[in-house]
């Protein structure tokens, strides 16, 4: 190679000169922690497209009840059990309304007399599927949302006093956490649904009772990492009083492990409130959720079998979008802990 | 280590105390009454029959008795659904079927989540690895019932392979009921070992191993696998847990005679004894594991100091 050099034609070389006083210069714009942290998640295929999916899944959950002609509580006695029937698909074989009665495969839409088109089919009052599907789903959601919420809320506040005042303070709300964290949280559910009118209110209040302390360990360990650190001493020679040091210097520390932990509560809460429908505790009829409608299904799974697919892929769809988006948030906000 | 053990076992009895009191006032500030069709009966009648189940005691008295009973492993008769009963012999000679179904799940779960992580962490970034993170991203995300409820409805109703449901068959009556609760700790197992093998082969005694002429395999069997399963020691509490929510579903699912079916019936006809009674033995079972678990890591791998949550 070096011997070709002077066979290179003249000028598609230019001679630079280094100078010392650039030396210094960053020639990329600096970047914040977010847009660092945005860019490693936009790498992760998995998790954009469950984000993606999961936005679609909530636009729907609000959507899909509107444009279902039919109301969720709504019951058509005439119209019960029937199957999934959309317009266009049903030329290719599959969603056509057939289905089997007595050994042969008929078109039950035809034997009922039924002249409209129910697109995931109806329950055995005649409910419209596809509008109590989505219902459902934003009742489920709901719950999560404002379960993991609430954790956030308490498991912030009570790990970040803990872990800043330290000392008497932190021994005696430790002692707490450690008795609260002993009972396990499937007793701890199960007894206050016990007790409480069943509903959204008793489902959240259950999942969100001793559900917090997790997040407050995880905080508190945060604090106790970053009070320490010569960023605070300096703020704190300065004469930044208690709740600057921690608004500004600690919360946004605390903050990326706070979102992570959080992208994981989720969809054990939607875990949880499907897992006491299923047993009976969860809400109770006509309110839908993604449980109860699983367990409806769950009784006619023989006979049919679309009551119980469609909450049952969709539960698992937003189960595997949310962990999928949890895991890449953790790889995203925490580039340590990868690997 | 001594001392670590014995605080545990104070905070242990300290958390069987409040599990106990806490379940026993809720029983009594449910609404509706122990006693199957209160409404027929009359005054005196009723009297007769809370009598006869110490219900006519002042709280207290009923409250210390309780507790006394619970330190001789009495955990109180059966009031609505199996008359007179005695709650511990309930629990007891239905703990077979859990027990078994737990186990077995517990081991095909471990042993194939173990292999899927090794294999993955071995094959990094091939589609082995890929399927096995998408089987173990599956096998959290999927609910037990749902789970459970395909497994019988294909495996069972459709193939015939095993039995649809119900305790008759011996082994294979467990075979799906086992298999429905493996998923969780196969995922569990093969997410963990897999970043724990990563690392592990990433390490210095690993290059060492392979500077010195070890093959593939030996390097990866007796060198990295040993030492990333140490930690999965760890998980087995969370797995416990696990386990154990899942048998309350698939054991209804399976309508398999143990102690989660019995639990969830007795919530719904209001068996007050049954319900605090499997509170109780469900505490114990975790506290005890997740205390187990603790003190055997301490002990395999004496760098991690146990008295260490501080840091």
């Amino acid at each position: 190679m070096t011997q070709n050099l002077e066979k290179l034609p003249k000028g598609s070389f230019e001679r630079i000169t280094v100078d010392a006083n650039q030396a210094e210069r960053i020639s990329k714009p600096s970047m914040s922690f977010w847009q660092d942290a945005w860019l490693r998640l936009r790498k992760n295929k998995g998790a954009i497209f469950s984000i993606i999916l999961f936005t679609l899944i909530v636009i729907m959950s609000f959507v899909g009840p509107m444009i279902s002609p039919y109301e969720p509580n709504a019951q058509t006695i005439t119209h019960a059990n029937l199957p999934p029937k959309i317009p266009v698909i049903e030329n290719l074989g599959i969603l056509d309304g057939h289905g089997n009665l007595g050994g042969k495969d008929v078109d039950i839409y035809d034997m009922k007399n039924v002249e409209v088109n129910y697109w995931f089919g109806t329950d055995g009052l005649g409910r419209d599927m596809f509008s109590r599907l989505w219902k459902g789903t934003q009742v489920s959601l709901f719950i999560a949302f404002v379960a993991a919420a609430i954790d956030m809320l308490i498991g912030v506040i009570y790990g970040g006093v803990s872990g800043y005042f330290g000392g008497r303070i932190d021994d005696f709300m430790q002692r707490i956490v450690e008795i609260l964290t002993g009972i396990p949280n499937l007793v701890v559910v199960i007894l206050f649904i016990l007790i409480m009118d069943p509903g959204i209110v008793a489902i959240i209040i259950a999942l969100t009772i001793t559900g917090w302390t997790g997040m407050s360990r995880v905080v508190r360990g945060q604090v106790l990492k970053y009070k320490s650190q010569e960023f605070v001493l300096a703020s704190r020679t300065l004469g930044a009083s208690d709740s600057r040091i921690i608004w500004k210097h600690l919360m946004p520390n605390v903050l990326g492990i706070v979102i992570i932990n959080t992208m994981f509560t989720i969809p054990s809460a939607i875990f949880f409130e499907a897992f006491l429908s299923f047993i009976g505790l969860g809400l109770q009829a006509p309110d839908a959720s993604l449980g109860t409608l699983i367990n409806d299904g769950y009784k006619l799974l023989q006979f049919q079998p679309h009551i119980l697919a469609f909450p049952a892929i969709l539960l698992s769809l937003i189960m595997i979008s949310f962990n999928l988006i949890g895991d890449g948030l953790r790889d995203a906000l925490d580039p340590k802990m990868k690997d | 280590m001594a001392r670590y053990i014995g605080k545990r076992l104070i905070y242990m009895v300290i958390t069987l105390a409040l599990i106990a009191t806490f379940t026993f006032f809720l029983m009594k500030i449910l609404p509706g009454s122990p006693i199957a069709s209160a409404s027929k009966l009359s005054p005196e009648q009723r009297a007769v029959v809370e009598a006869r189940y110490g219900l006519n005691e002042p709280l207290p008295v009923q409250y210390f008795d309780y507790m006394f009973g619970l330190l001789k492993g009495d955990l109180g008769i059966s009031i609505n659904q199996f008359k007179g009963a005695n709650v511990t012999d309930l629990i007891l000679s239905r703990m077979g079927p859990s027990a078994q179904i737990g186990f077995q799940g517990m081991i095909l779960g471990t042993i194939i989540g173990v292999l899927l992580g090794m294999v993955a962490a071995l094959r990094q970034n091939t589609w082995i690895d890929y399927s096995s993170t998408l089987i173990a991203i599956i096998g959290i995300s999927i609910p037990s019932f749902v789970f459970a409820t395909l497994l019988q409805y294909w495996l069972g109703v459709k193939l015939e392979w095993f039995p649809v449901a119900l305790w008759k068959d011996g082994f294979m009556s467990s075979v799906l009921p086992s298999i429905a609760l493996a998923m969780f700790p196969l995922a569990t197992a093969a997410r963990f070992i897999r970043t724990e093998m990563i690392e592990v082969l990433s390490s210095d005694y690993i290059t060492l191993a392979k500077a010195k002429g070890s093959s593939g395999f030996e390097v990866a069997f007796k060198h990295a696998f040993r030492n990333a399963l140490i930690p999965l020691v760890t998980v087995l509490g969370p797995m416990a847990v696990g386990i154990l929510t899942g048998s309350l579903v698939v054991e209804q699912v399976f309508a398999i005679p143990g102690i989660g079916e019995q639990f969830v019936k007795s919530i719904m006809v209001n068996d007050f004894s049954i319900i605090m009674g499997t509170t109780i033995f469900f505490s114990v079972f975790l506290i005890v594991v997740i205390l187990i678990v603790d003190i055997l890591y301490g002990i395999i791998d004496p760098r991690i100091r146990l008295s260490g949550g501080k840091n």
